[in-house]
């Protein structure tokens, strides 16, 4: 098993309680940071460290840090993002519902290199219960000194609260996550301005991933240059992958960046193989957003390198070959898996989140939605499959935020790569009718 | 909810509200919105009728409008009646991958409604949903607070005869003090 620098302890029993997560050296980067570093050479130290935000664009932390505007008495304000909402993706509520502290402990430290006096977490709806958790956790931090007025005796005072959202994905952007935090309809904002500059309630603002904050533990105790050590090139670091699909271990699972796909997918450490014995067909990496991609080019690269969970390597090919690592949410597909019926899963999904505002994302998942559940009712022609690739194409970089882009994707791709099992459904509609596309619930054996 | 019902918070819901209130700096009450709209439809029936959210807007001093505006973009907010067990089936890829149709079909054929509908008792409704962060414990279905997840048919069949059995409402705040890891 690789490294771990988050989920080292999530099996201790009571990990989610203040007292063992404080003897398991819980709380130790607040100490560190207020006690013997300044808010710059703590941001220092993130970019050192090379971590890139763990939401979905891998955008590099430190960078980010730097860039927030610091005028003279405006208020600054950390958000995290745990609005956790594209498919395939349940790290954040892993690690939030096992080990809370370790994001409230995120929270502060990340607050003091900001100079954030208060910080909130959104968190979406449906994660009520863990909402619930996260209070509990923020209650013992103030009960115990790490939140409040003049923390360890110093100069800096933090709040920190719990957020919870209403169930809407779009709330992930993070402009639309500022809107839905300010009490209104999560519509993304038009940037610049951004957060960093303007943010929530018009101040600057830095919004990160709950594994992005939590990451910022390890990065303080360790040092950065110690946590630039792990991973591959510039994939530094630990990742939580969110396996699931057709494989005998889903889950959650901390690797270290570089680590093989295959060896992920098969090796019992992890993904445990594919389920019943049967043959890979598909993996979707990243979360649904990102380009799925067939068996040979998930495991090889198109140059028959070995592809491995990194940011570049999974990046290999661009659009053409390759995919992204995005979130995280490795959804895994077996051969019984019907590429068409999945796709239209999805498309229903970015049909249902599209706030409405941009009508090429408005509309263009609307139709995709109609046009993939035509052929799926056995109604579509080749042209069908035409326009959708048309629409896709249409969509992308026409809109205010990337939900029109996460929506057209996996559309591109699944025509790209799998082109020949649309026209099958077109061609052949009486092969349709009752494919058994998913393993029976009550007899796991493929149908 | 009786029609002469007056629409009002419990001593200690208006508490928590004024509460809430508090976390955001002064002037900026508006973002205890969507928190508050949440406690209004657990408390009232598990649905927003257009006079609560006229009621949560004067708790906040803003328009009832804008409470209207907000609870309509948000897919947990009901604004309409329903049953008092809100059954939501995950629908989406990793869900469909193992097997959530065969649950809905299931659901819909016990209860004898299809998706959407209530049954005449007032005790279920069955909605799908989208992906609700569940992908490895697929398929999965949320009730109020809970998550049931790596459902089987026989689990599901168990978890309608408990629910009916009690006979209570589930609400999304309904949080069990423990949830078993
Ligand atoms: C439609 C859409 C949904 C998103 N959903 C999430 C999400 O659920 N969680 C998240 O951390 N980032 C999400 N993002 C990315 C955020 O906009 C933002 O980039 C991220 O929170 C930044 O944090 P990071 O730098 O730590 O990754 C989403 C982006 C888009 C366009
Ligand atoms: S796909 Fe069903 S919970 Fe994620």
């Amino acid at each position: 098993m690789g490294k771990k620098l988050l989920l080292e302890h999530d099996h201790v029993p009571g990990i989610n309680s203040y007292s063992v997560y404080r003897e398991k050296g819980g709380y130790a980067s607040v100490e560190k940071a207020l006690k013997t570093m300044t808010p710059e050479s703590l941001v220092e130290e993130v970019k050192k460290s090379g971590l890139r935000g763990r939401g979905g664009a891998g955008f590099p932390t430190g960078l980010k840090w730097s860039f927030l505007a610091k005028p003279p008495g405006v208020e600054r304000y950390l958000v995290c993002n745990a609005d956790e909402s594209e498919p395939g993706t349940f790290k954040d509520r892993y690690l939030m519902e096992r080990i809370p502290h370790l994001l409230v402990e995120g929270m502060i430290t990340s607050s003091f290199a900001l100079g954030a006096k208060s910080s909130y977490i959104y968190i979406r709806g449906e994660y009520f219960y863990v909402a619930k958790i996260l209070e509990k956790a923020i209650e013992e931090a103030y009960a115990n000194g790490w939140l409040g007025k003049n923390i360890l005796g110093t100069d800096f005072s933090h709040d920190c609260y719990v957020q919870i959202g209403a169930g809407a994905y779009i709330c992930g952007e993070e402009t639309a996550l500022l809107e839905s935090l300010e009490g209104k309809r999560g519509n993304p904002r038009i940037k610049p301005p951004f957060p960093a500059v303007a943010g929530l309630w018009g101040c600057p603002t830095v919004v990160n991933n709950v594994e992005t904050i939590a990451a910022v533990v390890p990065i303080v105790n360790q040092g950065g240059e110690a946590y630039a050590q792990i991973g591959i090139g510039k994939s530094t670091g630990t990742k939580l992958i969110s396996a699931s699909g057709h494989i005998n271990k889903p889950g959650v699972y901390e690797l270290e960046l570089g680590l093989p796909v295959e060896e992920f997918i098969y090796s019992e450490a992890y993904c445990g193989g594919i389920r019943g014995g049967r043959k890979l067909k598909a993996v979707v990496a990243g979360g649904s957003s990102v380009p799925i991609l067939p068996a040979e080019l998930i495991l090889k690269t198109a140059k028959g390198e070995p592809r491995l969970m990194s940011y570049e390597s999974l990046g290999d090919g661009g659009f053409i070959t390759g995919t992204m690592l995005g979130s995280g949410g490795f959804i895994v597909m077996d051969d019984t898996t019907s590429i068409v019926k999945n796709l239209y899963t999805f498309s229903r999904f970015y049909h249902h989140e599209s706030c409405g505002q941009c009508s090429p994302c408005r509309e263009g998942t609307g139709w995709m939605e109609k046009i993939l559940h035509k052929i799926l009712d056995g109604h579509g022609t080749l042209a069908d499959v035409d326009l959708l690739w048309d629409i896709q194409s249409k969509i992308e970089g026409k809109t205010i935020c990337p939900l029109g882009e996460a929506a057209a994707w996996p559309v591109a791709a699944a025509i790209r790569h799998f082109r020949s099992e649309f026209e099958d459904y077109v061609k052949n509609p009486g092969n349709i009718q009752d494919v058994k596309h998913y393993y029976r619930l009550n007899n796991l054996q493929p149908a | 909810m009786a029609a002469n019902k007056k629409i009002e918070f419990s001593e200690e819901t208006l508490a928590l509200c004024h509460k809430l209130i508090k976390r955001y700096p002064e002037g900026k009450h508006k973002s205890a919105l969507i928190p508050i709209l949440h406690l209004a439809q657990a408390e009232f029936d598990g649905w927003l009728s257009p006079e609560v959210m006229e009621y949560v807007a004067s708790i906040l001093k803003i328009q009832a409008i804008e409470a209207f505006e907000v609870a309509s973009f948000y897919s947990m907010f009901n604004l309409k009646p329903v049953g008092k067990c809100h059954l939501e089936i995950c629908r989406t890829s990793s869900c469909w991958l193992m097997g959530a149709e065969d649950v809905v079909r299931h659901l819909e054929k016990r209860l004898g409604i299809k998706e959407g509908e209530t049954t005449p008792d007032g005790m279920f409704t069955i909605k799908t949903v989208e992906c609700l962060g569940s992908c490895g414990t697929a398929p999965m279905m949320q009730v109020g607070a809970d998550y049931y997840e790596n459902l089987t048919l026989e689990k599901v069949d168990q978890l309608l005869d408990r629910m009916k059995a009690s006979g209570k409402r589930k609400s999304y705040t309904d949080v069990a003090e423990t949830r078993p890891l």
